[in-house]
């Protein structure tokens, strides 16, 4: 088995600008956070960010790294609406493509599976082809039970550059473990991309992933992953259970940045312009 | 009963909307709407299946706010089985609105221009999907022009005028039930699908809510009072489903 060991700044070094990022996790839930601020530090520029939108969106806007972002929400969970992505809606600097939830999912599982669009009824009636504007519909060549013809929304397959996204346990080869009570989407996440990164709470022998829970909770295999970055609390601030809950004081901290420049200058100087994750870990106390 | 609150009320008229629903996923969103979800499955209505708030379907009724109240875990339901739910038809969802018209059209994604919103809101999230797929009832618990208007800025959960011009096929699925606010409850059961007036919570004449809504209802000539709740849906609110009053956060008395 490979030894795929890497760090965050190498991960962020494989970017290119205009690339298509995905990141797994939901909201300000079980977020790469560490390799989110690998590329707010970098000079990587222009991507387009494809995400169930949390923190790793509304940083990466407010670090100037963002030209269009394809989402369902952006949300802080505790606190319903990311600040700073709302701060660059409203000024109007990042492009977007909006969908539905569950379309989201199904680009993302279109791109996995490596076909052009998948048909959903999900969309229909709504203004979704306004914010989505390339999205198009599809005749199915099947009778509906009134005999007639019906269209259903081709979500089109959302293919991404690079994935990235984080577990709670995995080995270096990067197989990949997650112990909360929900997997998200980061399976299909790294499935849908050319180059895929897991940061890890914790690298161990692959003989001691299956002892930690039931082998369901084994939901990354090696075939998904290129490169595995060992970040004890590299989720934080958003919640890694059970290693961690999300960190709503310094959420509410990082969301208060988005009311004032000096605010923001101050934060990155104190979190993101420090170094890595060990110093970020040392300027956050964890 | 006489001394329930207006939020109580409001309560009662969320619970109201999963009457008859049986055995299919009851997912009210919000502190109101899961109060009154969960005091519909704890009264009149056993079979109904309920979340609790994140990835577990659990069997027994809940306190609203309370994270470590324990838990009968009945199933697991992340967010990817959810979707095979909802788009397999076994869902009633009750969503807010930022907005809503006379057909039901419902925005919570921004509010102004796509391209530079006046506000960005929560985005499409799931209500393009919810509306085509399954029964979709609404709370709002600030009813008012502003949000009862005559055109949405756009459209995430789909109104009977927009399904209406789908395939029949297309929109087999479609079906709005009940609107209910901190004032009344609406409905559809109209001649042309449009919001209907059904019931007035106690203290509520039809001008006030008339005065708070920014297009015509359809008003039957008798409107019946909202029904208070019962002497035991009133401990389950109080005592069980709701010990630290967050209902009155959202509906002051």
């Amino acid at each position: 088995m490979p030894d795929k060991r890497i760090s965050e700044d190498e991960v962020a070094a494989e970017l290119r600008d205009g690339m298509t990022i995905g990141v797994g996790g939901w909201g300000s839930r079980r977020k790469p956070m560490s390799l989110i601020r690998a590329i707010a530090r970098s000079p990587v520029k222009d991507l387009t960010l494809v995400s169930y939108g949390g923190p790793d969106v509304g940083l990466l806007c407010r670090a100037g790294k963002v030209k269009r972002v394809v989402f369902a929400f952006v949300s802080l969970d505790s606190i319903p609406l990311e600040p700073h992505f709302r701060t660059a809606r409203q000024a109007g600097t990042v492009e977007t493509r909006e969908l539905d939830e569950g379309m989201f999912l199904l680009g993302l599982q279109a791109a996995a599976w490596r076909v052009p669009f998948l048909p959903t009824r999900a969309g229909l009636g709504s203004d979704v082809f306004r914010l989505y504007p390339e999205l198009r519909t599809v005749q199915s060549p099947y009778r509906s039970p009134d005999g007639e013809g019906e269209e259903l929304v081709a979500v089109p397959a959302l293919e991404l550059d690079v994935a990235l996204v984080h577990m709670n346990r995995g080995d270096a080869g990067g197989n990949g473990q997650y112990l909360g009570v929900d997997p998200y989407f980061d399976d299909l996440f790294c499935m849908a991309a050319e180059r895929r990164f897991m940061s890890v709470e914790q690298v161990l022998p692959t003989d001691d992933l299956a002892g930690n829970g039931p082998v369901q909770t084994l939901r990354i295999n090696r075939l998904m992953v290129d490169g595995v970055v060992e970040a004890p609390f590299g989720a934080h601030f958003t919640s890694c259970p059970p290693d961690y809950e999300r960190d709503e004081t310094f959420q509410r901290e990082y969301a208060a940045t988005a009311r004032d420049d000096d605010a923001w200058d101050a934060f990155r100087a104190r979190y993101l312009d420090v170094g890595g994750h060990d110093e970020y870990r040392k300027a956050v106390g964890l | 009963m006489t001394d329930a609150t207006r939020a109580e009320i409001c309560v009662v008229a969320v619970a109201e909307a999963f009457r008859g629903d049986g055995e299919i996923l009851a997912n009210p969103i919000g502190n109101v709407p899961m109060i009154g979800g969960r005091l519909a499955r704890a009264a009149f209505e056993p079979d109904l299946v309920m979340t609790d708030g994140e990835a577990l379907l659990v069997g027994n009724t809940l306190p609203v706010g309370l994270d470590d109240a324990p838990k009968v875990v009945e199933s697991w339901n992340p967010y990817r089985a959810m979707f095979n739910v909802v788009w397999s038809g076994r869902r009633h969802v009750m969503m807010g609105a930022s907005q809503i018209d006379a057909y039901g059209n419902q925005n919570f994604a921004l509010i102004g221009d796509p391209a530079k919103p006046k506000a960005q809101l929560l985005g499409l999230r799931g209500a393009p999907g919810n509306t085509i797929n399954d029964t979709t009832s609404y709370w709002i618990p600030n009813h008012s022009p502003k949000v009862f208007v005559e055109q949405v800025d756009v459209v995430c959960g789909v109104g009977y005028d927009r399904a209406r011009k789908l395939h029949p096929a297309e929109r087999r699925f479609h079906h709005l039930k009940h609107v209910i606010t901190n004032l009344c409850v609406l409905d559809f059961e109209s001649s042309d699908d449009r919001m209907r007036l059904r019931s007035l919570h106690s203290g509520v004449t039809v001008d006030d809510v008339v005065a708070a809504t920014g297009f015509e209802l359809v008003i039957p000539d008798d409107v019946p009072e909202s029904r208070f709740p019962t002497d035991d849906e009133l401990r389950l609110i109080r005592e069980v489903i709701d010990p630290n009053d967050l209902r009155i956060k959202e509906v002051p008395a």
